[in-house]
């Protein structure tokens, strides 16, 4: 990677920084930044959503509301039901009851290619690249609206030719971007691990989305591109997409969102500024568990990680 | 041993509409299997509705020949929608269970005396030929040379029969490179991955279904035109040769449908006249004529073994697939 070859091996590693300042949007919330809070302009409304599965209740969130327009980090402990939020609010899982608001439009019941094509368009944390498509292929099928992929239009290529340039042409340069494009024509499943979130990313960002959700976006991204996706998720929102990610990383989180929701044991436990909700003994509790006082110091490995855990979380405004 | 009828009899089978039909059928099974990951092992059922459908149509109603050939496509049309839709939103399994079953069934609703009077019941149907034949525009006579030497209604049938073929092939090819072929090798690939970015993955499923499933049909009016409509001819072990054919020429090829399985012919066929006259020359004392005709089937498996072993991607398989384990 020639993004490497300036870093001294020896130097300690500095966590990633975005390389522009960026610009916080800030009064996003109407009253006290409290779990469930009003948004002056919120894009998505969540209200009563519930899933469980058997006895185990993933997902329990009463109301929730994402500000348009702004950068939305969702974080947790491992399980805290995340992922299972996602599924729900694009289609990809049913809720036991609930309904939820994408700009206005009810998409409870909603298939999920339909809430994608409505612009709300979301990646997995399991990276989905089709490995067996070129990466020009897999961009390719991100983009919306394509003539050709009538059956019927399809056998009379003259129909869908210049779409087909244009939506290529478009491909290439947001490959360009994610510094994918040396890598257009070959198998994606040849990509790394991380050059595949990339991929998963640009992909989604082919058919202009309102709202892009970015399930662990950096994980398993090296730190000279995790810069470069923090520059990614800035630009989207200076280009005025709404941007909700999920990530375990508190210094992306800090230095990017302009908002954080706190998840833990499938409800939201708490809201705010990034700078302002790491200090709130909810969200404590929400990584060290209800009962740390108690069982705390009885075994020590799970301490040290407590320790570091906290340190973490506290280590604000470095 | 004469080997010069060895070789004529299986040079026969290259062109014949015998391989013309399984390479049809094998045509759909790589749109089904090759290109969008479905599992359908019924394609002996969707060849079944096109022989029975062709010929009861002309026999007991007495269609003209287009119509008899809409009445086959329109009930593999239904019987893809039959499979499809309570299975195609479920994991691939299901539909593989879902066709072998069905295709049994169909087979059985053409064999039971139930319905002998439609079906003919074990011993099917014949004379439904008449009206084919009638649209030969070809004068009395013989056409051809040496082993490809046929009267005229042979190769009328040659000529129809090859013509669906390439015109089959060349559909396939188009919409493959096209942005529908795309949204379908994507399915393939990864279906959830495609529905996130917006397509209908139900819909797209369902229509290569039907597309496949509609080859295989028009396959099995091809394979009738020949011989007589037999239900013994449409077991599961047919749907198994198609496979056979498809995997031997490369799932994902247009090409590799119908080189395989004009590969499996002929290996079929010299085979079994190696084996029959090895057998009455006393080359192999200790085999009877019957075990001769089973040991041919025995030797094209070893033949498609060792071509698929030394060539994993099939004869026209993109070998760099194979570099990536899912
Ligand atoms: N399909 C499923 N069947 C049963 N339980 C499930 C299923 N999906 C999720 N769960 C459970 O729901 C809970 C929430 O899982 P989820 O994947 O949403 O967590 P997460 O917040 O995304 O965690 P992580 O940060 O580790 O990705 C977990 O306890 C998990 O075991
Ligand atoms: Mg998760």
């Amino acid at each position: 990677m020639s993004a490497n070859a300036g870093l001294d091996p020896v130097a300690p590693l500095e966590p990633p920084v975005p390389t522009q300042k960026p610009i916080k949007t800030t009064g996003l919330h109407v009253g006290d930044a409290e779990p469930g809070c009003r948004k002056v302009d919120p894009i998505l409304v969540v209200d009563k959503v519930r899933r469980s599965f058997g006895g185990l209740t993933a997902v329990d969130v009463d109301h929730l509301e994402v500000p348009r327009g702004a950068i939305t980090a969702l974080i947790g402990p491992n399980g805290a039901g995340k992922t299972t939020l996602f599924n729900l609010l694009t289609g990809f899982d049913k809720p036991n009851d609930g309904k939820w608001m994408f700009d206005g439009r009810s998409l409870a019941g909603m298939p999920a290619y339909r809430v994608a094509r409505m612009g709300q368009i979301r990646t997995f944390q399991l990276t989905k690249a089709l490995g067996l498509l070129s990466v020009m292929d897999n961009m390719l099928l991100g983009a919306k609206g394509q003539t050709g992929e009538n059956m019927f239009r399809a056998l009379l290529p003259f129909l869908w030719r210049t779409q087909e340039e244009a939506n290529r042409a478009k491909a290439l340069d947001l490959l360009t971007r994610f510094k994918l494009d040396t890598k257009k024509d070959d198998y994606a499943a040849s990509l790394s691990g991380g050059q595949r979130k990339l991929l998963e990313m640009a992909r989604a960002l082919m058919s202009d989305p309102t709202l892009v959700m970015l399930d662990e976006p950096m994980a398993g991204v090296n730190p000279a591109l995790t810069q470069s996706l923090l520059d990614h998720i800035l630009n989207l929102k200076s280009q005025g997409m709404t941007v909700l990610f999920v990530e375990h990383d508190m210094h992306m989180v800090r230095h990017i969102a302009d908002w954080v929701i706190v998840m833990a044991e499938g409800k939201v436990v708490a809201e705010g500024d990034p700078h302002e909700v790491m200090k709130n003994p909810a969200v404590i509790d929400a990584y060290l568990g209800q009962h740390h006082d108690e069982d705390i110091g009885q075994d020590p490995g799970a301490e040290t990680e407590h320790v570091s855990a906290i340190k973490e979380l506290l280590d604000d405004e470095r | 041993m004469d080997w010069e009828a060895i070789f004529n009899n299986a040079a026969v089978e290259l062109i014949s509409p015998t391989t013309a039909a399984y390479a049809l059928a094998a045509l759909g099974l790589a749109v089904h299997f090759g290109y969008t990951g479905l599992l359908n092992f019924g394609q002996a059922g969707f060849m079944a509705l096109g022989a029975y459908g062709y010929a009861i149509s002309i026999l007991t109603f007495g269609f003209p020949v287009w119509g008899a050939f809409l009445v086959g496509v329109g009930a593999s049309v239904v019987f893809a929608l039959i499979l499809g839709i309570p299975t195609l939103r479920l994991r691939a399994d299901y539909l593989a269970i879902v066709t072998i079953a069905a295709a049994e069934i169909v087979r059985l609703l053409f064999t039971t005396n139930t319905f002998a009077s439609v079906t003919g019941s074990a011993n099917g149907l014949s004379g439904y030929k008449n009206g084919f034949a009638a649209l030969n525009p070809l004068a009395e006579g013989s056409y051809g040379f040496g082993p490809f030497e046929n009267n005229a209604y042979d190769t009328w049938l040659r000529i129809v029969a090859w013509s669906i073929v390439i015109l089959a092939a060349l559909f396939v090819w188009q919409v493959m490179r096209s942005p529908w072929g795309r949204v379908i090798k994507g399915i393939r690939e990864d279906e959830d991955a495609v529905r996130a970015l917006g397509k209908n993955v139900y819909a797209y499923k369902m229509q290569s279904l039907i597309l496949g499933g509609v080859f295989g049909t028009i396959a099995g009016m091809i394979f009738a035109l020949p011989r007589a409509v037999v239900p013994s001819n449409y077991q599961t072990t047919l749907t198994f040769f198609i496979y056979a054919i498809l995997l031997l020429g490369g799932a994902a090829t247009v090409l590799g449908p119908i080189i395989g399985s004009m590969i499996f012919w002929v290996l079929l066929s010299f085979f079994s006249g190696f084996v029959s006259r090895a057998v009455e020359a006393g080359w192999l004392p200790f085999m009877t004529t019957i075990q001769g005709g089973q040991l041919r089937f025995i030797l094209v498996g070893v033949a498609i073994m060792l071509i698929v072993i030394f060539r994993p991607q099939g004869v026209f398989g993109n070998k760099k697939e194979l570099a990536f384990v899912r």
